[in-house]
């Protein structure tokens, strides 16, 4: 058997080339539960979502929930949201601020930093050792620049050596803000998708589409988005390691040499956020952090920012996923966060202007999986033009699938192991 | 009701989702709410069938279209909705649409929906206020698709016709992960 699981991974994946099982394979997807969702450092939430103590917020790691919890003392903790005693849920609210969650069973309460405190008649459990029955917390939990990550496993690589390169995005997305942080206060909104996660992944930095999917709302509104990945398009994708990608397009907005042009603006129809931001940086470093804008990076497996909205992509199931998006907020920029999050409504979620139909393709490639031959996608564009940069990680040109061919080897090297 | 039941107030929490009860009319127009509820039929007729130019020249000039998330009285200048369109957006709306290349909506869902339980609200004289349910059979190449919302609409005569200044439609799953909505709702 274990020989034939080698042949099998050489097979489903190959150069260029993945087998189309791969999205809708049950038993792969329950492989990937195992192998990557509760394994690898999967992004959680962020800490401004529960800004003060004892608040809390249903989030999920994979198909599992987990409660994220600012606890009395004020550190986070990932709590799993099941009764020790008889498996019911101890809280049924999706938010809140609550010091303790009660059972409603049998009224076993939690502090929330998932120690039991009490069950009723305790008499009847004979001094039992109530430390070995709290909630089950997640063993490893990190945070970089607000941004919550978690591991269920106990061992294993250090956000920072699984982030690598790629926490650069996350610097640059905060240096966006005047007070160096995000706020991500205004609500998500839920967008399903009868599609496996991994078609949702390989979409957020293929620049290949934006042209074709997006051409409607492109040729009736003067979007900026569009230029960036034509032919021409000087923005390049590239792969920093452990499946994380990103479309750059700070060429395109250095050519350009106009601050906010990345937002569709210019500085002057923005005076405050300008001044808060020369105030933060000096004028210099500002002007040249409001040229480079916001980043658009693919955090493996399941963050997404897309430059002023942060998606974070739930598996459901091997054939249903849910993508979670909310508008990103610079704390205390009231002037700029208007304009986020109308940009972002009109963008996103099931009714958006782009999401409506990028989840409608999503759709049609799980459908097209049906179609027996040919069993394999396509993922070789651009192979011949990957070049490594000066920090060594492999770019392409913003339309190749270079991201997809980067997702897909760290995949394998999650999945192949035993 | 005995004491004892006029003491205990309803939790907060059968209002979460709700919100705040509407104000209903104190009288009852019959003349109006027949025009109302004909105007609301004829919305939902060109909704489902497509017939956008004819659906935005229900709109008066400083329309909102609002389709909150997460429950039913949320800001939307601080949280975020599903749609929350000023005029402008409406017609942006309705320009990607007529692209035939919105794809969402290439082939468009075929819908047929259910306008009921039409009920006046109490206005201050200047718009007539509207509540009434929705229930919208989609079928599309994913599948078929139940949605159901609260809805209210303010109206505006203008030039002696019926006008739509306001629509706000909670589905009642909207805290829910949902499906793609592009078709008009």
């Amino acid at each position: 058997m274990e020989t034939s699981r080698r042949t099998q991974w050489d097979d489903l994946i190959q150069p260029g080339m993945v087998h189309g099982s791969l999205y809708h394979d049950e038993m792969i997807f329950k492989d990937e539960v195992e192998k990557i969702w509760f394994k690898t450092w999967v992004y959680v939430g962020h800490e401004s979502e529960v800004p003060n103590n004892n608040d809390f917020v249903t989030k999920s790691i994979g198909p599992m929930p987990v409660l994220m919890v600012r606890n009395r003392k004020g550190n986070i903790d990932l709590l799993l949201n099941r009764c020790p005693h008889r498996g019911n849920a101890v809280c049924v609210q999706e938010k809140g601020n609550r010091a303790s969650f009660t059972c409603p069973y049998h009224s076993w309460t939690f502090a929330n930093d998932g120690t039991l405190m009490n069950y009723a008649f305790p008499e009847g459990y004979n001094g039992a050792d109530k430390s070995k029955l709290g909630l089950s917390k997640v063993p490893r939990v990190a945070s970089y620049r607000g941004f919550v990550f978690a591991s269920m496993a106990t061992e294993g690589p250090t956000l920072a050596e699984h982030l690598g390169g790629a926490a650069r995005t996350l610097d640059q997305a905060c240096d966006n803000s005047p007070t160096g942080e995000l706020d991500l206060c205004a609500g998500f909104l839920h967008h399903r998708a009868r599609a496996n996660w991994k078609f949702i992944l390989e979409n957020e930095c293929d620049g290949y589409h934006p042209g074709f999917v997006h051409s409607s709302i492109f040729s009736v509104s003067d979007s900026a988005i569009g230029s960036l990945y034509g032919a021409d398009a000087v923005a390049i994708t590239r792969g920093f390691g452990n499946g994380h990608t990103e479309v750059d397009p700070r060429p395109e907005f250095r050519r350009r040499d106009q601050p906010m042009s990345w937002f569709g603006t210019t500085a002057d129809k923005l005076p405050d956020y300008t001044a808060q931001m020369n105030a933060a940086y000096g004028e210099k470093r500002a002007r040249q952090i409001m040229i480079d804008g916001m980043p658009h990076v693919m955090i493996f497996p399941n963050l997404f920012i897309a430059e002023i909205q942060i998606f974070v992509i739930q598996p459901v199931s091997a054939t249903e996923s849910i993508q979670h998006v909310t508008a990103i907020q610079f704390k205390d920029s009231p002037e700029i966060n208007r304009r986020l999050r109308q940009q972002t409504m009109g963008s996103v979620g099931p009714a958006g202007f782009l999401l409506a139909d990028d989840t409608e393709m999503y759709e049609r490639n799980q459908r097209g999986l049906e179609i027996r031959n040919p069993e394999y996608l396509y993922l070789k564009r651009g192979e011949h033009r990957e070049r490594r940069d000066e920090d060594g990680y492999l770019t392409g040109h913003s339309t190749d699938d270079l991201p997809s061919r980067e997702i897909w080897k760290h995949y394998r090297s999650l999945m192949e192991p035993c | 009701m005995n004491a004892m039941t006029e003491a205990i107030a309803a939790p907060d929490i059968l209002k979460e989702w709700t919100g705040k009860e509407l104000s209903y009319a104190s009288t009852f127009d019959h003349d109006l709410h027949h025009e109302v509820t004909q105007f609301l039929y004829r919305e939902a007729r060109l909704q489902d069938t497509h017939e956008y130019d004819a659906w935005e020249s229900l709109w008066t000039d400083d329309g909102v279209y609002w389709v909150p998330a997460n429950g039913t009285d949320t800001d939307p200048e601080r949280e975020m909705s599903f749609i929350y369109d000023n005029r402008s957006r409406i017609a942006l709306r309705i320009r990607q649409l007529k692209t035939g290349r919105r794809h969402s909506q290439t082939p468009p869902s075929q819908l047929a929906r259910i306008i009921a339980n039409v009920e006046l609200l109490r206005s201050d004289g200047s718009e007539i206020a509207v509540a009434c349910n929705s229930q919208i059979f989609e079928t599309n190449q994913r599948g078929d698709t139940m949605w159901a919302a609260r809805c209210v609409c303010k109206l505006r005569r203008v030039q002696g016709e019926l006008k739509m200044a306001y629509k706000k439609v909670v589905l009642v799953n909207n805290n829910k992960a949902i499906y793609t909505i592009s078709f008009l709702i």
